[in-house]
């Protein structure tokens, strides 16, 4: 009899993690500068444990203060957006949730759209600070219309997200409209999800967010299960289902809105990884959550090693690489696996 | 057991139950029947507090039900309601371990102890030969059962019914109500089910209830509200009413536009 058990939990984490280690290891030794995979790795471990022999001091600037900040940046980005879109998914009932569904990413751009206008992407944190507080106040807006009498009722809540969105679109497509040349390049590489924005300091005002939203869904991971019945089912065994749903709905926005601060919409993520996790491990959240951190993780950290070294030196914006690998593996579990019976 | 006191409710402006009250015992199998809108889905969800009633209360052995925590309510009341479409689906297994959650509380995980209960109440239903297949890949009379396998993990005192054999073919609705009966009169739960099929119910309940615009229009044993006038007022249609000549219990037989007419000879026997 198959159930999910701590210890499988913990097995399956475990065994992610080493692939995200691995996967942190190989980015780290990728780039337009050439420095050789064991002593990238050296760099690595020696300055863990404090100590400074291996390399050239350019090498180890590389490796320490651009690469690892940037891969574990999109790690947790990746985990975020991923975790956000299963909980979206689960919450509204629907597969084609994703984190962006409720209009928190035309928020943020809102917000980083005016940094850029305003020249405040000069300064090294003008730019997340403001999308951030975009997707925040967006959340707000959206919450508050989406709610009636107390209660989130899913179809009310995702028709208040999809038309502030499409009303914040219009916002985003006025101010590209009004912008000059070289602000329209910056804008367009936003919008599509680039991590040459990042910067180690952004890690440190996104990751207590992220952490903290994929804390608070893993702890109600079982009653997102039963919500995942059906929101009568759940309450039919004990869930309260309203205090549930609202904590999981902000905990699920905050994390989204943290991920596009930083680095702008990347598409896919958080539709893809979430369906490809639970066609492989099954719906039960308390082992999608992690699980689908992990690999979300790693896919991303791999997305963007593609993304800065396969036109080197030109960068693509991630976005690219995540829509072009995602789509078509997405499909291939898709034919091979059980369909998305409703999709 | 259960005490409704003359409890009224509304969605918005129209009354959907009104001055409705009785009383259940512990044991009992109690059917409610009524045309489509006569309040019994409604009448269900306020015995588990889905919705509450506006005015009147509900005891729960003497206790107001607006007083019980919700996991309280799980612990002793499980519900079979009719089903949402299932998005993804989870194993047969998983669906009746989640019956446990009012037992779990903050724990994240079911013990051994929530999984031999889970298997027993797999054994009563007979779903434990296929308790690792997925929910949608049953058929309807076997996710019924995985249901009330669910509702079984809960260790309940009562379990609801909203139409449970409504989509079963007469073979599966046999087997569902069977078993609801060996429940009621081996375990001693005390069952209430809304029903449409008014032979089921006059023949499996103790007693009835039956509603109409919201009232309790008659309350008693099947002899006392399966009658042809009954009927006739709170439906609108001519059926006649006889016995089931094994059961003793009456029968509802339903005729069409001709025979209907002759029927009115018959009534002066």
């Amino acid at each position: 009899m198959k159930i999910i058990t701590f210890k499988k939990v913990l097995t399956i984490s475990i065994l992610l993690s080493l692939l995200l280690v691995l996967v942190i290891l190989v980015s780290i030794t990728m780039g337009s500068v050439k420095v050789p995979p064991f002593r990238s790795i050296r760099i690595l471990f020696q300055s863990i444990v404090g100590l400074k022999g291996a390399g050239s001091e350019t090498e180890r600037t590389i490796i320490l203060s651009l690469r690892l900040p940037r891969a574990i940046l999109a790690g947790f980005v990746g985990a975020g957006l991923s975790v956000s879109g299963a909980a979206f998914q689960a919450l509204l009932r629907n597969p084609l949730a994703d984190p962006y569904i409720l209009g928190v990413s035309s928020g943020a751009a809102v917000g980083a759209i005016i940094a850029i206008l305003l020249g405040l992407s000069t300064f090294s944190l003008g730019l997340p600070l403001a999308s951030f507080l975009g997707a925040l106040l967006t959340i707000l807006v959206v919450f508050y219309f989406g709610r009636q009498e107390g209660k989130i009722h899913p179809n009310t809540l995702l028709l208040a997200g999809v038309i502030i969105g499409s009303f914040l679109s219009a916002l985003i497509m006025f101010f590209i409209s009004i912008s000059q040349k070289e602000e329209l390049h910056t804008i367009i590489f936003w919008l599509m999800g680039d991590f040459s924005f990042a910067s180690a300091r952004a890690i440190l005002i996104i990751f207590p967010y992220i952490l903290f939203g994929v804390f608070l869904l893993y702890l109600r991971s079982r009653q997102l299960n039963l919500i995942l019945s059906g929101e009568e089912h759940a309450v039919q065994l004990g869930v309260d289902v309203e205090r549930v749903k609202l904590i999981c709905y902000l905990s699920a926005s905050l994390i989204t809105a943290a991920s596009v601060s930083v680095c702008g919409l990347i598409g896919f993520v958080g539709l893809i990884i979430p369906h490809s996790v639970r066609l492989i491990l099954g719906p039960d959240h308390r082992l999608l959550i992690p699980s689908a951190a992990l690999v979300g993780a790693s896919f991303l950290i791999a997305s963007d090693t593609f993304a800065r070294t396969i036109l080197s030196p030109t960068e693509l914006p991630v976005g690219v690489i995540t829509a072009a690998f995602g789509g078509p593996f997405f499909i291939y579990l898709l034919r091979t696996r059980k369909v998305v019976k409703t999709l | 057991m259960i005490e409704v006191n003359s409890i009224s409710f509304r969605y918005r402006q129209e009354w959907v139950l009104q001055d409705v009250s009785f009383r259940m015992e512990k044991g009992e199998f109690v059917g409610v029947i009524g045309p489509n809108g006569s309040g019994k889905t409604t009448l269900l969800k306020m015995l588990y507090r889905l919705l509450s009633p506006q005015k009147g209360e509900i005891l729960f052995e003497l206790v107001p039900m607006k007083k019980m925590g919700r996991t309280d309510i799980a612990k002793r009341i499980a519900v079979v309601a009719q089903e949402t479409q299932l998005l993804f689906p989870f194993s047969v297994l998983e669906t009746v371990l989640m019956g446990r959650s009012p037992y779990l509380g903050q724990l994240m995980f079911e013990s051994e102890k929530d999984l031999e209960i889970a298997k027993k109440a797999m054994e009563w239903t007979e779903t434990l030969s296929f308790s690792d297949r997925a929910m949608d890949e049953l058929s309807g009379g076997e996710r019924k059962r995985v249901f009330i396998a669910r509702a079984l993990a809960q260790e309940p005192e009562v379990i609801l019914l909203d139409e449970p054999t409504a989509n079963l073919d007469i073979h599966h609705q046999m087997d569902f109500l069977d078993l609801i009966l060996t429940l009621n009169r081996e375990k001693g739960l005390t069952i209430l089910m809304a029903s449409h099929d008014m032979n089921i119910a006059s023949e499996f309940c103790d007693r009835l209830l039956l509603l109409q615009g919201g009232r309790i229009y008659k309350i008693g044993t099947p002899d006392e509200v399966i009658t042809k006038e009954n009927i006739a007022r709170v439906y609108g249609c001519e059926v006649w009413v006889d016995q089931n000549p094994f059961s003793g219990m009456p029968r509802i037989n339903l005729m069409k536009k001709g025979v209907r007419e002759e029927d009115e000879t018959l009534g002066r026997d």
